[in-house]
């Protein structure tokens, strides 16, 4: 991993201590809530409908065993006993009073972790591939590169004021894990025909009201020019992007409305234009950063675990959360180990202080002091020896942490909704709970599959329900909450936006609903068919019939 | 009228300001003046000839590659936000330092406040009309808060990477 040096912890403290003044300021009535606003906004502080929310980065997912242990301080010590996850690999907290958000930003900056970034109209948190430095598909760690970009974006002088927020995902697998099409510059890494390594440049994907796969502007650019490419982008959409209309001001819209290749033009125009020299990483700087990362140390173990096979025949437990939960790793004799915050009945992505304390404590023991968070809104354990997986597993399940749902339809992605958010015009959590609990039988759960579910509480789809094999919006209809269905939507590598199945359905009727669908699948699927694959060769119609046959 | 601002190396100071704004539609005043593109356009050329400084007031929506060829005359460019959101200033401010060597004062009018110091400086800006009530010291401050940055821009302030490399 990673490590914060003198500089990067100076630049901290530096921020921690502006904070502060600010907020004595805004305490002190210098400074009116207007004017406060952007100022913690910057620094991820945002006025919920109950308590100030507070959304700390966690650059690409990544954190050791001593921060995730310094967040589970926070939230006995500061909300409620617990965090959230969220969508793009970041923790909220939901109950935050204002005079102890300069204390919890020193306390994080301890341990090297901050809220930076987390919102404003600045280029946010990077996020990339949980299973990175971990999975044999990658082709380069993308890690190294989210690092480089997190170094670049902070405090950047020029963009820290865009027409709107501005996301970036990094993935080097084929597999997409970090929705890079729905980003406002999605980055995969690519090698290049001389052997070299480079990146297919996707720009303007999104979601929200206006959802749209992000076009690949250039298929290849040499890795070493990430920076004043992106630079190019950035440029082209802060002098260009729409400021007169915060819903057409994402980069998406002006991509859409150039068209990719006019867009396209005009990033080379403008990348022709800068000083590669000055723009770009010095190979050193670079070099100096994959170190951080490739000292990983892995025993040279047999590719298969005879302690772990024994377990495995001795606990039916043990074999779900094996097929279900452990993904394969690069290295003979480990094992990437997701655990589920989706336990049937909870909130989605939600974790206990003591169980982010036990995460972290198997992390340190079992993980390489290791620990990701994904942006379904689970955890993953990247490092996990085949060996230790019945221990791991004994120890998730005594804290309720092994359910075995991953990628299945109880595996449910949901924005806070209603319940916290100022912004939802319905509540999301408790459809969630209701859905997972229609596939609380893990029997059923498993031979349905693959289904991926996501329920966003209003239209800016915090939730990613337009990226869902079966979405779920929340509207609200004269007073009620409404939910809106559509299905056939893809955040991964065959990304697609879900067309609307029908007319909104009242809370009680979404679960039948989705029960609905999922016979009707069962039903009509052939062979190894997932859900999406079934919906992409049949179409909306006999989805429609069964949903909407049964609601009369 | 707001104050000035200029910055002397790295601290901030009050400035006696010898230019006046001129708004399209006003009489020509005697004297430096900071015109708006359009006028600037029409009406540059006379005034330049005749000896007085001449500025440019660029919007946001202005391209600043539209004075490329004036710039050797031009003695102030003022970069105007309407709003302190809107970051199109510092593109332009980068560009008319880094990519079209502008050496004269670069000052940020309108919507000014010191929590955007930090920025503007690193973005080339060395003249401030802040509308916050921002006193020198406040805006030296500002700043210079940040003992390091993380990227290069229209500044000499080494990068965090440099400093590790030093």
């Amino acid at each position: 991993m990673y490590l914060y040096d003198a500089i990067d912890r100076e630049f901290l403290t530096d921020r921690s201590n502006e904070f502060r003044h600010q907020v004595a300021r805004r305490l002190a009535g210098e400074l009116t809530e207007d004017q406060f606003k952007p100022l913690r906004l910057m620094n991820g502080l945002y006025l919920q409908l109950h308590a100030y929310m507070l959304r700390i980065a966690i650059p690409y997912g990544s954190l050791n065993a001593r921060q995730a242990r310094r967040l589970a301080w926070i939230a006995r010590t500061y909300d409620k006993g617990y965090g959230h996850m969220t969508t793009r690999q970041n923790i909220q907290f939901n109950w935050i009073k204002l005079k102890d958000a300069p204390d919890i930003l020193d306390a994080l900056a301890e341990v090297d972790l901050h809220a930076i970034q987390t919102s404003g109209n600045c280029i946010r948190n990077v996020t990339a591939d949980p299973y990175a430095g971990a999975t044999a598909e990658e082709i380069d760690d993308p890690r190294v590169w989210s690092e480089v970009l997190r170094q670049w974006s902070t405090l950047h002088p020029e963009f820290s004021f865009l027409p709107r927020k501005f996301k970036i995902a990094v993935t080097g697998a084929l597999t997409d894990r970090a929705a890079v099409k729905v980003h406002d510059i999605g980055l995969i890494l690519r090698k290049g025909r001389d052997g070299q390594i480079g990146f297919e440049v996707i720009v303007g994907g999104g979601q929200g009201r206006t959802p749209y796969v992000g076009p690949t502007i250039r298929s290849y650019l040499p890795s070493e020019h990430l920076l004043s490419y992106v630079e190019a982008i950035l440029r082209v959409y802060n002098r260009h992007g729409r400021r007169d209309n915060i819903y057409k001001a994402r980069i998406k819209i002006l991509v859409a409305a150039l068209g990719a290749e006019e867009f396209a033009r005009q990033v080379e125009e403008e990348w022709g234009k800068i000083n590669a020299e000055r723009a770009d990483l010095p190979a050193a700087e670079l070099a100096r950063i994959r170190a951080a990362f490739a000292q990983t140390r892995f025993e040279t173990l047999p590719a298969v675990s005879e302690a772990f096979e024994a377990a495995r025949a001795a606990s039916p437990a043990l074999r779900r959360f094996a097929r279900n939960n452990v993904k394969p790793h690069k290295q003979p004799g480990y094992a990437i180990v997701e655990v589920s915050l989706k336990a049937i009945g909870q909130t989605p992505g939600d974790a206990s202080a003591e169980q982010l304390d036990v995460v972290a404590d198997l992390a340190e023991h079992y993980s390489l002091d290791d620990l990701r968070v994904t942006h379904a809104q689970n955890l993953v354990l990247p490092h996990v020896k085949l060996d230790d997986l019945p221990a791991v597993h004994a120890v998730l399940e005594s804290v309720g942490l092994a359910t075995a749902n991953i990628d299945l339809a109880s595996d449910i992605i949901a924005c806070p909704g209603l319940d916290y958010c100022a912004l939802a015009n319905a509540r999301a959590i408790p459809i969630a709970q209701d859905i997972a609990r229609k596939f609380a039988d893990p029997d059923r759960a498993e031979k349905v599959g693959e289904l991926k579910i996501k329920i966003s509480g209003c239209i800016n789809a915090c939730g990613h329900h337009h990226v869902a094999h079966i979405g779920i919006l929340g509207v609200d209809k004269k007073g009620e909450e409404f939910y809106q269905l559509s299905l056939g939507g893809s955040g991964a590598e065959d990304a697609s936006i879900g067309r609307i199945l029908g007319p909104g359905l009242s809370a009680d009727k979404v679960a039948p609903a989705i029960d609905a669908l999922v016979e009707a699948y069962l039903h009509i699927r052939t062979g190894e068919e997932r859900f999406l694959d079934t919906y992409r060769r049949v179409g909306l119609e006999p989805f429609k019939e069964a949903v909407y046959a049964q609601a009369d | 009228m707001p104050k000035l601002i200029k910055l002397d190396g790295d601290t901030a100071q009050w400035a006696q300001d010898v230019f006046t704004h001129v708004a399209d539609d006003d009489a020509l005043p005697e004297g430096d003046v900071i015109l708006s593109l359009a006028r600037f356009q029409a009406e540059g050329e006379i005034l330049l000839s005749n000896s007085r400084r001449v500025g440019v007031r660029i919007e946001p929506d202005q391209e600043v590659e539209a004075l490329a060829y004036d710039l050797p005359r031009l003695s102030v460019v003022a970069l105007a936000f309407p709003k302190y959101r809107d970051g199109r200033a510092y593109t332009s401010a980068r560009l008319l330092r880094e990519r079209l060597g502008f050496t004269g004062e670069v000052r940020a009018v309108g919507d000014v406040l010191q929590e955007q110091a930090g920025f503007m400086v690193r973005c080339g800006f060395d003249a401030f009309e802040p509308n916050d009530g921002a006193t020198p010291e406040a805006w030296t401050k500002a700043a210079h808060r940040f003992r390091h940055v993380y990227q290069r821009a229209a500044d000499d302030r080494p990068v965090a990477f440099e400093e590790r490399g030093a």
